[in-house]
Order: C-alpha cells, then structure tokens, then sequence
C-alpha cells in the first residue's frame, strides 16, 4: 500500500475527467509525488539526525526540534496529496453508482447493450456534473487551506539556517542549526509553485465547467 | 511510485517517436535513469554525514555544508531527469486529442493519429526544442552553482557559527566528479541527438513540402 494504490485508483477516474482534469493528474504525478517520493524524501531523510544545538545537555536538542518542526514539512506534503486527491474518489463512485443502476435496470430486463455498457464514456452532465464540480471546489479548498497551514506553522516558506531555543531542559537560549536548508527553502519553493499551479488548473476547470452549462441553459431558452 | 512511473510514461511516449527519438528514450533510461539509481544514489547518500570540518563547534559543519552545496547535486540530478523527460508527454497529448476528436465526431479524420505530420509535428519540433533548452538550462545551473563540474577535496570555510577559518573535507569527490562528467556527457550526447532529430524533421518535411508544390506546378 503506498503511493502506487493512489496511482491505480486516480487513473480509473481519469477516463471520466475533462482534458484540464487530465493534465491536472499528470502534474499531480509528475510534479508533486514523484518529486516528494525521488528528490524530497532524501532532503528530509536525515533532518532530526543532523539537527544540531550547541549544547551538551540531553534532551535539549530533541525538545527544541519537537518545537520548530511540529509535523515535518515530508508528512504534511503526503497528507496534502492525499486530501487533495480524495475529492476524485466522489467522481468514481458516482460512476460506479450509475453503472450499478444500469446492470440493475438490464437485469430486470430492460433492454440496454451490455457491451456499450462497458465501453461508455459517461459525460459530465446532469447529478455527475454536480459531483465533478463539488470534488474540484474540495479540492481548490485543501489545496488553499495546506498552503495556510504551512505558512502558519514555519512563519511563511523560508527555512532558517539558525534558531535559537529555550524550552526545557535547555539551560538558557541555545544556538541550534537546521541541516541543508537551503536546499529545503528550494523544495519547499518548487512544491508550493506546483500547488499553485494545481489550484490554477482547478480553477480553470471549474469555470470552464460552469461556463459549458451556462451555454447549455442560454441554448436551450433560445 | 518512483522512477518506475517515469520509466511506464517514457515507454508510451517511444510509440509515437521517429528513429532518433527511440535512441533518445534508450540513452535516457540505460545511460542516466539505470545509472542514477543503480550508481550515483548510493554515492550522494551520506554526503551531509560524510561532510567533516576541522572542528568541535557545534553548528559549524551544518553551516558550511549548506553555503558548499545549496541544492546537491543528486538532487539537481532528478531533477534534471524528471523535467527533461516531461516535454515528450505533450506529444502523448496531443495524440490522445486526435483519437478523442475521432470519437467524437464518429469518422476517421486522420490515416493514422500517431502519424507526426500537420499539427502533430509542431507539437514534436515544440517538445524537441523545449528539451534541448532545459538540458542546457541544467547544465549552465550546474556549472554556475557549483563553479564548474570539479568537486574539490577540501573547502576553506569562515561562516558564523564557525570562529575562524576552518578547514572541512568533501567525501568522495574523485568518485563524485566522474559521473558529474558522465552526467555532463549523456546530457551533452542527448542535446545532439535532439538538435540532429530537429534538423532531420525540418528536413524531411521541407522536401516533402517543395515535392508537392512541384508536382502541383508540373499540374
């Protein structure tokens, strides 16, 4: 169980998306997971090993690294993905729903192609339009809010090179000092620039969403 | 969910390439994907640790270790990979439109949607010259941010916390610097090969088109 499940349910609900949905998928994977899993990981892999205070007093360096790193920036980036992915599963499930509907409808003998069952491409009208946009205005939401909380929780995006800590045990104000970061400023950059680019594309989709039903009614009246 | 992914996307992009493509996507994941993860991974693993400086002051070696290498150069690396690889996906794209638009409209409207010629060969030319330009653009990051492809064996560093000038030594950088060079030289082989499918595309429709337009004259 690890990010290839994600991989394997996402890619079910990329037949049923837009072409911006689709493209959004792409720099989710590309852009966003891969990096975390190939590049990020590795950054973050030694950060409490080489988190170092000058100090000799135990118990100083774990309390002052507990204080300045709440939840590593590694953890709220997969929790991160994983929010800003699930909204899609609302997508697949009303498919599958709807699919189910039909199976029940032709097992009491109606008569509907089982073949072209299979094979439909569901378009995004009606409930499922519904659906589609709700999961897109989540995921606009998540996205927003985890950029929040990561300015909240670092005072904006910049890694310090140096902190100085006085919880207890730590004998008076101690020098302690991150390890590589510049190189997490850099990431920490590059990751919140993709997610604005994620949220772009949510954007986008939802008006062009909107705007394609709103053609719809003002032809229909017409 | 890692470099197999990239490896899986790659493979669907070699369908849609011309001969010079294929070599390009074979170069890639023989000569640099296979190299980065079976060699150069493993070499860059404990840089930080491996990293010692002349002295006891706590904080020091963090603090240089940071100003020598802003961003590491394995990190670079992937990067480098991940982001010249990605410009191919818009042919996929593109091709995937065409087969969509012949679905919609329910007749053929191409001979054969993976052909490259009409608006799939701007696409491809695009991808080609978007490759190219990011190959470079990582090249010259390298060079500037480390100032050249060497890896010198002892920095001299006099950054606060550190009290004077202090000696500190990089781990392997014999090792090191060799596949940098070889980083260099599958970066510099992949942007001829690119430039070569460019002209070689340019080429061959250029022909193509003033043919027709002999032929239509001769008419």
């Amino acid at each position: 169980m690890d990010w290839g499940t994600l991989q394997a349910v996402l890619g079910g609900v990329n037949k049923h998306s837009t072409s911006i949905g689709k493209i959004w998928l792409t720099v989710l994977f590309i852009f966003r997971i891969m990096i975390l899993v190939v590049a990020a990981e590795r950054v973050w892999g030694d950060e409490q090993q080489d988190f170092v205070c000058n100090t000799l007093q135990p118990g100083c360096r774990n309390v002052c690294y507990d204080h300045f790193f709440p939840i590593s920036h590694i953890r709220l980036w997969a929790l991160q993905l994983i929010f800003v992915s699930t909204p899609a599963l609302l997508v697949a499930m009303h498919v599958a729903y709807t699919r189910h509907e039909k199976k029940r409808r032709f097992r009491n003998g109606e008569k509907i192609d089982i073949e072209e069952l299979k094979n439909e491409k569901i378009h995004i009208r009606g409930p499922l339009w519904w659906t589609y946009t709700s999961s897109i205005f989540f995921r606009i939401v998540f996205e927003a809010v985890f950029m929040y909380v990561f300015y909240y929780m670092y005072d904006g995006y910049q890694m310090p090179r140096l902190v100085k800590c006085e919880a207890w045990p730590c004998p008076n104000t101690v020098d302690c000092f991150v390890s590589r970061p510049t190189e997490k400023t850099t990431f920490t950059i590059f990751m919140l620039a993709v997610s604005g680019i994620c949220m772009m594309l949510n954007l986008a989709e939802l008006c062009y969403l909107v705007l394609k039903i709103c053609m719809k009614e003002s032809r229909k009246t017409t | 969910m890692s470099w197999v992914f990239l490896r899986d996307l790659l493979s669907g992009v070699n369908k849609y390439s011309t001969g010079i493509g294929r070599i390009w996507v074979a170069i890639l994941f023989m000569f640099r994907l296979l190299v980065y993860v079976a060699a150069a991974e493993s070499i860059w693993k404990h840089e930080h640790d491996e990293f010692e400086c002349n002295i006891k002051q706590p904080g020091c070696e963090n603090v240089c270790f940071d100003h020598f290498f802003p961003v590491s150069h394995i990190r670079l690396w992937a990067l480098q990979l991940i982001i010249v690889s990605t410009p191919s996906l818009l042919v996929v794209f593109h091709v995937a439109y065409r087969e969509n638009r012949e679905k919609h409209h329910n007749q053929k409207l191409y001979k054969n949607p993976g052909k490259i010629d009409g608006g799939l060969l701007y696409t491809y030319l695009i991808s080609l010259i978007l490759k190219t330009g990011l190959e470079i653009v990582f090249l010259v990051l390298f060079y500037k941010l480390y100032n050249g492809f060497k890896i010198p064996r002892l920095v001299k560093c006099d950054i606060k916390p550190c009290p004077n000038t202090v000696d500190c030594y990089i781990s392997k950088p014999t090792e090191k610097m060799i596949f940098l060079y070889f980083l260099v030289a599958t970066s510099c082989l992949c942007i001829v090969l690119n430039l070569s499918e460019l002209s070689y595309l340019i080429f061959k429709y250029s022909i193509k088109c003033y043919l027709k337009r002999h032929m239509k004259k001769q008419q």
